[in-house]
């Protein structure tokens, strides 16, 4: 219903136009009608041109986690850690998620694998003018709920809009912020020969998801994205063992993930093929399009780098955990030249290298 | 899967491999004729577990390998067109033209979507009446059927903006063409499995009678390989030259008759130029007259000029099974997935590009190949439309 | 060449202009043109290539060759061939424990 008093022009009706990302009265708009409310946090809502946020006690981080079982690191204070990502996936929404929750649980992610807890994210959108506002509503929402999923905040945004066809209906680019205890130091370098490859759960679910929804490969699948927050999962492997380095295996699958640490860590990883749990649907759908799960990818997944005479340990806890319900070894860590190498379900052994661009569904 | 999962059985892979140690007694060199056994051979490890007496030469079973340089041009001429949606399988996507690729063409602004199947392409035509949509036809055998199909039901729905860029090929003029040359090796093959499924072979049972080799059509999982691998031993062994079929449940003498028939009504044979190899008379597939509107090659004329192959690139030698990949000059250091110089290095089951996947640069470059392999970052477009990272 | 999965017919459309169905591939379902195999019925198995099946799976062939096949991985078990699945490969570091 049209207020003929309103000094704002017409109602824009259910589309985003240009005008939204002008700075004017149809952004202040979309953001006291949609962003503030959707969100729900009292520091994005002082609408500051940035949020300030008070630092917890960091010695008090130290209660966080067990840190007997490490040695000569010293105390003090915890660190920050930050991080930023870009997520621009097509279609926004399919099965298990949407653009929204894969921003926030992936920003989250990142941080979780350095042994952060989230403090904050940021969000800037690029929308595509024409975008319906039913669609970024439902956007938003989710990724409200994927913050309190996550035990997190949105405390700062930003809103471009581009005019059509210059992005495709939403790019999400965020921001985030969090905090590692004194102590914990989880980085490549601290690999050795003799730890012990992990898998946090069933690989490829994500990219099956998303290609099922895929115009030109389509398909009906069981698989959902596994995309969701890592955090607890992390701080449970932490807790019950030396826990050496974490990768979340997004882009390029655990494959790809495994030659970035192993070239990190200048170390020889070997991993079994059969050890890898997966999905029937993610064993079917890749055999149908002819692609390989080992480079497919995750949004819930990470490989774990464990000191040897834990990773019994590590493996219990993780399956007690959030989205380690499956955590399986893998792999080792040997002596040898820098790369990562893969024992066939015959026992022969094969390097395993990244590909050079994603893979293409294939008919031979 | 079932009738897939029980052919990776590794009891039942390792027991035929040792039955293969048990049974040879002197070297023979065989072939596998598809990229797709090429693939699980190399993925596999296969050929690294067989007795050295036993070696595996890789064929011309890639249709993405095969297909003329000049083909891609025209693609490429064709995909760059703004009237044209130019609708592909996605093994063609990265095969280089002379200068170009049909990814760097999309990315250049060109219309390239990725399908999955030809009848896609149609509907992809039926729903945008106003752009032209170019199929890229390729393949051998197997997918002629459904290219034929999709021809035809484009012509029955009175589709006028359909046309197909065909470059299909057969497989027994390959096998004769290896056969022939003074400087084959090859003693036996492993037949095309879904080629028989489709073809029959009764085209095999000449070529074993004339030239004298033993072909075993066989499946494309570890435990088919191994036991085509098996059979075509035995027979060489036995001195024995006969078709054998491994690939029972699915390959059968007189292969599928309707899919032949619905072939013949829409393509006929005709001469072909394989890359690498040169033109090989009745190799390939062409439309009848009958259905000469929707030849993508006479609607859209090749305006650009004829181009060689790269002259460092062997693949012809590779495909017929006289080179192997790691002995090119050019292979891991010049020729590589970001870099290739010919087809067989693209295909992902092209032996070239099956070779340096299982990491066999160490022959050609020096020590550090498998870490500088493997820390060369994939170029991550981000958001590829027929690719699958989120 | 040829990447052929084999697949379950879960349903036939036979009104549709292209004889068409449904295929599971074990989890995953596919609308698949039905035109080359005819005489296919519900709960059959097809090699499927580009959303065509080509053929229908002779399972009672199948079923007699795996006979064989599974006594040659018998007897290769009971020789004590190395379980390339079993714990003791190389990818346990540390102690013993299942390992799935």
């Amino acid at each position: 219903m049209v207020d003929a008093s309103c000094p704002l022009p017409l109602p824009s009706g259910d589309v985003i136009l240009l005008g939204h990302g002008s700075g004017g009265r149809l952004t202040a708009q979309l953001i006291d009608e949609l962003f503030v409310p959707r969100f729900g946090d009292p520091e994005l809502a002082r609408l500051g041109d940035a949020a300030v946020l008070d630092l917890p006690d960091l010695s008090n981080l130290t209660n966080l986690t067990n840190l007997s079982n490490l040695t000569g690191e010293p105390e003090g204070p915890g660190r920050l850690a930050c991080t930023t990502d870009a997520f621009v996936v097509s279609p926004p929404r399919f099965p298990g998620a949407d653009i929204g929750s894969l921003a926030v649980f992936g920003t989250v992610n990142d941080l979780a694998m350095v042994g952060a807890r989230p403090l904050a994210l940021t969000v800037a959108f690029v929308l595509e003018e024409g975008l319906a506002i039913a669609e970024l509503t439902a956007i938003v929402d989710s990724m409200a709920a994927a913050a309190r999923h996550a035990g997190t905040r949105i405390v700062a945004g930003d809103t471009k809009v581009v005019e059509r066809g210059a992005a495709d209906r939403i790019f999400v680019v965020t921001s985030g912020v969090g905090l590692v205890p004194a102590g914990r130091h989880l980085d490549p370098s601290r690999i050795e020969v003799g730890d012990a490859v992990v898998v946090s759960g069933p690989i490829g679910s994500h990219g099956v998801a998303v290609l099922s929804r895929r115009t030109g490969v389509a398909f009906d699948t069981d698989v959902v994205s596994d995309s969701a927050p890592l955090t607890d999962l992390v701080e449970a492997m932490v807790a019950a063992g030396e826990v050496h380095a974490l990768r979340d295996a997004t882009r390029g699958g655990v494959a790809t993930v495994l030659n970035e640490m192993a070239a990190a860590a200048s170390v020889r990883i070997t991993v079994d093929e059969r050890a890898f749990p997966m999905l029937d649907g993610v064993r079917s759908g890749c055999a149908v399009l002819g692609l390989d799960p080992l480079y497919v990818a995750n949004e819930g997944v990470c490989i774990a780098v464990v000191a040897g005479a834990d990773v019994d340990s590590v493996v219990s806890a993780a399956r007690s955990a959030p989205c380690g319900g499956e955590a399986t070894v893998v792999g080792v860590v040997e002596a040898g030249d820098a790369g990562v190498h893969l024992r066939t379900g015959l026992g022969a052994t094969r390097p395993l290298l990244v590909l050079t661009g994603d893979q293409l569904p294939r008919i031979c | 899967m079932k009738y897939l999962d029980e052919y990776h059985d590794d009891h039942v892979a390792r027991g035929l491999l040792e039955q293969i140690d048990a049974t040879v007694t002197r070297p023979w060199t065989i072939m596998e004729v598809c990229g797709g056994q090429t693939h699980t051979i190399v993925r596999e490890g296969i050929d690294q577990l067989l007795p050295d007496l036993i070696e595996l030469v890789h064929g011309p079973g890639c249709p993405v390998c095969v297909t003329p340089l000049t083909v891609i041009d025209h693609a490429l001429e064709l995909a760059r067109r703004p009237e044209v949606v130019l609708c592909s399988f996605g093994d063609m996507l990265r095969v280089p033209g002379s200068t170009d690729d049909l990814l760097r063409a999309r990315a250049g602004g060109a219309d390239v979507r990725v399908v999955y199947s030809p009848l896609d392409a149609v509907r992809v035509a039926a729903e945008n009446p106003e752009r032209t949509v170019v199929f890229f036809a390729v393949g051998f055998e197997t997918t002629a059927p459904a290219n034929a199909l999709a021809v035809r039901h484009a012509r029955d729905l009175g589709l006028t903006n359909f046309c197909a860029l065909v470059a299909h090929v057969l497989v027994p003029p390959a096998m004769t063409a290896i056969l022939t040359s003074p400087a084959n090796r090859v003693q036996a093959f492993l037949g095309p499995g879904h080629v028989c499924t489709v073809a029959g072979w009764a085209d095999y049972e000449v070529i074993a009678r004339d030239f004298g080799v033993p072909i075993v059509i066989t499946g494309f999982e570890p435990v088919d390989l191994l036991e085509g691998i098996l059979a075509a031993v035995i027979q060489l062994e036995q001195g024995r030259h006969e078709v054998e079929n491994q690939y029972a449940r699915a390959a059968r003498r007189d292969g599928n008759p309707t899919a032949r028939d619905v072939v013949d009504e829409v393509f006929e044979p005709c001469d072909r130029a394989w890359r690498g190899i040169g033109v090989l008379p009745a190799s390939g597939l062409r439309l009848r007259p009958d259905f000469v509107s929707f030849d993508a090659a006479l609607r859209f004329p090749r305006l650009g000029p004829e181009v060689d192959e790269h002259e460092q690139c062997i693949a012809g030698a590779v495909l017929q099974g006289r080179a192997k990949p790691d002995e090119c000059a050019a292979f891991g250091i010049d020729c590589t997935p970001e870099h290739p110089l010919g087809a067989p290095m693209v295909s992902s089951e092209g032996a070239c590009a099956a070779y340096f996947a299982a990491g066999r640069v160490a022959r050609v470059r020096a020590i550090g190949s498998a870490t500088s392999a493997a820390s060369a970052m994939p170029a991550t477009s981000g958001r590829a439309p027929g690719g699958i990272d989120g | 060449m040829c990447l052929g999965v084999p697949g379950r017919i879960v349903q036939v459309d036979e009104q549709a202009v292209l004889r068409t169905g449904t295929v599971d591939f074990g989890g995953t379902r596919r609308e698949v043109c039905l035109a080359y195999v005819p005489d296919v019925r519900v709960d059959e198995y097809v090699i499927v290539h580009v959303g065509f099946a080509l053929c229908v799976i002779d399972e009672a062939e199948a079923a007699r060759t795996w006979t064989l096949l599974e006594e040659i991985g018998r007897l290769d078990e009971e020789i004590g061939g190395p379980d390339v699945t079993s714990g003791d490969s190389i990818v346990r570091p540390g102690g013993p424990g299942d390992r799935t």
